[in-house]
């Protein structure tokens, strides 16, 4: 359908990784009372060795390292979670990527965003294992098609998205090379999208719609904010404001022949609706009034990152018979990615989403797996885009190697508990 | 007014879509056809009026060659013809014609489609039944289709194309399919909002054309002629259709209005948006005077649903069905 969707999608998605990748790397620090000792403490060989990045709240974090050295705890300096995070930001918005992006296509697979996306968590110092990946796009895909299916009008797609780069824009800073880099983007997303009609943009809006379509994994977040509901899907409101442009309903006018209001009479709604607000900015900056698509993570919720899976039917189990064309879309955005930044294993962090080892391998080695066929590729034409995916399949190999040993039983009792949630 | 039934379930969920429900009453053998899409598939259901049988088929979009990517279907409507009846389905390669129980595919059409992926989507979508024998598409160009399609086989040509539209199409209407003689019988709509209004025959004329205001139009139904058109504003606007005169403006729903249907023998106009909710209306229309009325009669939520597809299943106007983005079922409402 729309042509238009991936740039739009890489930067929601983007910014929604990032968001929980921040409430990650925060909680992790001050989860420790001592941080600060802890970090002067480390040696650089300490700070090869994988570590735990919890799900559960910092009681559990602390008590399940009770039989484990402490130096486990409090890796993650502030300078470090600014690198990882202008890492990401700086591919994202490199000027190939984003024009590879903005280069009209069809919206592919689930397994082609996944495969960019972990691409795209690799060019900075951290690692992914494909279970934590998947546990991540999940999350990620739920807050965006939440954010796509409550949008209120087609164009407010675009004020989600400035809500999302206005946010990466603060994450970045710091560093104003990728600051500039964000702000350039943003000049050609207003450049690209201003013109289109509300129709394109509800034509764009209904592919993204059939992105998510059947996905209904359950956030905790959401669940206990009530946006979500127990079966996975989410609520409408039948009250607030109607969107710019829009009227209250209830009014039938009847007009004569030159237009002129004839009577009108009114008619029971249902819901309880009020007038529009003024429309948000769609500059550079600017108060986007639309709350969709800001940070819905902070560190009073560490909780908010799990996930539990609905038995309905996940998209990626029907074999993508599409292979051909996806798969040089992958090679083409591959390639615009920068390879300089790309770390090797060894100097990397593991960033793991799951509560232990165990939970880890056994949806790594089904999760894994999976990933791996996707990259097998027979033939390619472009030797360097073929270089690219090879070496990409080799970093998820990496991944199956575990170094940490089992947490205590203590910690899995307490895993029981949170599963119970 | 009406009271809930029993959900037929279907095969897939329903896709956001535009009019993303179909009926056909097949009174002789007391059996009603559902079509509902599901990204590329369209899920057909038959349901027996006794409630007790139901049979499904999976109808996939035709794709041009195997390498090429999946095809989403935008639309499946069933055309009732006075010599038969057919199920057009519109996706982004072209226009499948069947039978309309689905069995076998009797047409197709290829749109022209680029080698690399334009900023300008292709597509096509909007389908009616014109008059004896024509068939009309729309296309994301806002370009209109018309199909000669013969009283029986697979002898169906491409027999005008209609350039009035400048952007893409997003429904088609029409009314005095057979024996009525009317003056205008056929509407067609697209993304700007503009409606022409057109009178078919070996050359199709235009008779009257309505411009937008930028609000896309995304179900239009034409009766006694009359245009009643359904707006991404969630209004409904009343058009007479050979003048062009507006004669009733609805602030109807809070959200994109996805689909409209109206019972022609009753006058029973149903609306159907985003915001959850399904509304009855009654209209009634005095050509003498050339004077329209209004009434609401009935709301529907469907809580937490964003409404894609709601048609009536006879008519009068007893009983009607909805489908919602994300729902694998078809909700049936009868009247008490």
């Amino acid at each position: 359908m729309s042509t238009r969707t991936l740039p739009l999608v890489f930067i929601n998605l983007g910014g929604e990784m990032l968001y929980i990748l921040d409430q990650r790397l925060q909680a992790q620090n001050t989860s420790v009372d001592n941080s600060e000792k802890g970090r002067s403490f480390f040696t650089q060989e300490q700070k090869l060795l994988c570590f735990r990045l919890n799900m559960q709240d910092h009681k559990y974090f602390l008590f399940s390292f009770m039989g484990v050295p402490h130096w486990a705890a409090g890796v993650w300096s502030e300078n470090d979670r600014k690198r990882v995070m202008s890492d990401i930001v700086g591919t994202m918005f490199s000027k190939a990527f984003m024009d590879e992006l903005l280069k009209p296509q069809q919206l592919y697979s689930h397994r082609t965003m996944k495969t960019v996306l972990t691409r795209l968590a690799h060019t900075s110092i951290m690692r992914l294992n494909p279970a934590s990946m998947e546990k991540l796009y999940e999350l990620m895909v739920m807050a965006f098609k939440y954010q796509v299916y409550l949008c209120p009008r087609p164009k407010d797609l675009l004020l989600i998205t400035y809500n999302h780069m206005d946010a990466i824009r603060e994450f970045v800073r710091d560093t104003p090379a990728v600051a500039n880099q964000v702000d350039e983007t943003h000049r050609k997303l207003i450049e690209v999208y201003s013109p289109l009609s509300e129709g394109e943009f509800q034509l764009l809006r209904q592919t993204l719609l059939v992105f998510f379509q059947d996905m209904h994994v359950r956030v905790s977040l959401f669940l206990k904010n009530q946006i979500q509901k127990p079966n996975g899907r989410f609520t409408l409101t039948m009250s607030g404001p109607v969107p710019h442009g829009g009227e209250v309903p209830g009014l039938i006018r009847l007009l004569d022949v030159k237009g002129r209001e004839v009577s009108r009479h009114e008619f029971p709604s249902g819901g309880s609706y009020s007038s529009a607000v003024r429309e948000g900015s769609f500059d550079l900056h600017g108060d986007r009034v639309l709350r969709l698509g800001v940070n819905m993570y902070t560190m009073n919720y560490p909780e908010e990152t799990h996930t539990s899976r609905n038995i309905c039917a996940q998209p990626d189990d029907v074999p993508n018979l599409l292979a051909k064309e996806e798969l040089n879309l992958l090679a083409r955005i591959m390639g615009s990615m920068k390879t300089e930044h790309v770390h090797s294993a060894e100097g990397s962090f593991r960033l793991n989403l799951f509560a232990s080892d165990q939970e880890e391998e056994e949806a790594g080695s089904s999760g894994g797996a999976r990933d791996f066929e996707v990259i097998n590729i027979q033939a390619m034409q472009d030797e360097q885009a073929a270089a690219e995916l090879a070496r990409i399949a080799g970093q998820f190999a990496e991944e199956e190697v575990r170094h940490e040993e089992q947490s205590s039983s203590k910690g899995d009792e307490l895993l029981a508990m949170m599963d119970d949630l | 007014m009406f009271h809930k039934e029993k959900n037929i379930q279907i095969k897939n969920s329903a896709s956001a879509l535009y009019n993303n429900l179909s009926v056909l009453r097949i009174a002789p053998r007391r059996l009603t056809y559902f079509t509902v899409v599901h990204a590329n598939v369209v899920n057909m259901v038959s349901a027996s009026w006794d409630g007790l049988n139901y049979s499904h088929r999976q109808l996939q979009s035709k794709e041009p060659n195997v390498a090429t990517s999946t095809s989403l279907i935008m639309q499946a409507a069933f055309c009732v013809l006075p010599s038969r009846e057919l199920l057009v389905v519109t996706s982004q390669k072209g226009i499948q014609m069947y039978e309309s129980d689905g069995s076998i595919m009797v047409y197709w059409h290829a749109l022209d489609t680029p080698e690399t992926p334009t900023a300008q989507a292709v597509f096509a979508r909007g389908i009616a039944a014109v008059s004896e024998n024509y068939v009309c598409v729309g296309v994301s160009s806002g370009a209109i289709l018309v199909f000669d399609v013969p009283s029986k086989g697979s002898n169906i040509t491409l027999s005008e194309v209609l350039e009035e539209h400048k952007e893409s199409i997003t429904d088609i209407a029409s009314e005095c399919s057979g024996s009525q003689e009317c003056v205008a019988n056929l509407v067609t709509v697209d993304d700007g909002g503009s409606l022409c209004v057109w009178k078919s025959g070996e050359e199709f004329q235009l008779l009257n054309k309505i411009g937008g205001f930028d609000i896309s139009c995304s179900s239009v139904k034409l009766w006694k002629g009359t245009v009643v058109a359904g707006y991404g504003s969630g209004q409904i606007r009343i058009y007479e259709a050979v003048t062009g005169i507006l004669q009733s403006e609805i602030n109807a729903h809070a959200r994109w209005i996805y689909s409209l249907d109206i019972a022609p023998f009753s006058g029973l106009l149903l609306s159907a948006a985003e915001d959850s909710y399904v509304r009855v209306w009654h209209l009634s229309v005095t050509p003498e005077t050339n004077s329209v009325e209004v009434a609401h009669l009935h709301n529907e939520c469907v809580t937490d649903t964003q409404i894609c597809g709601a048609k009536f299943c006879d008519g009068d106007g007893y009983a009607f069905a909805v489908t919602g983005y994300d729902l694998s079922e078809i909700i049936r409402y009868t009247q008490t």
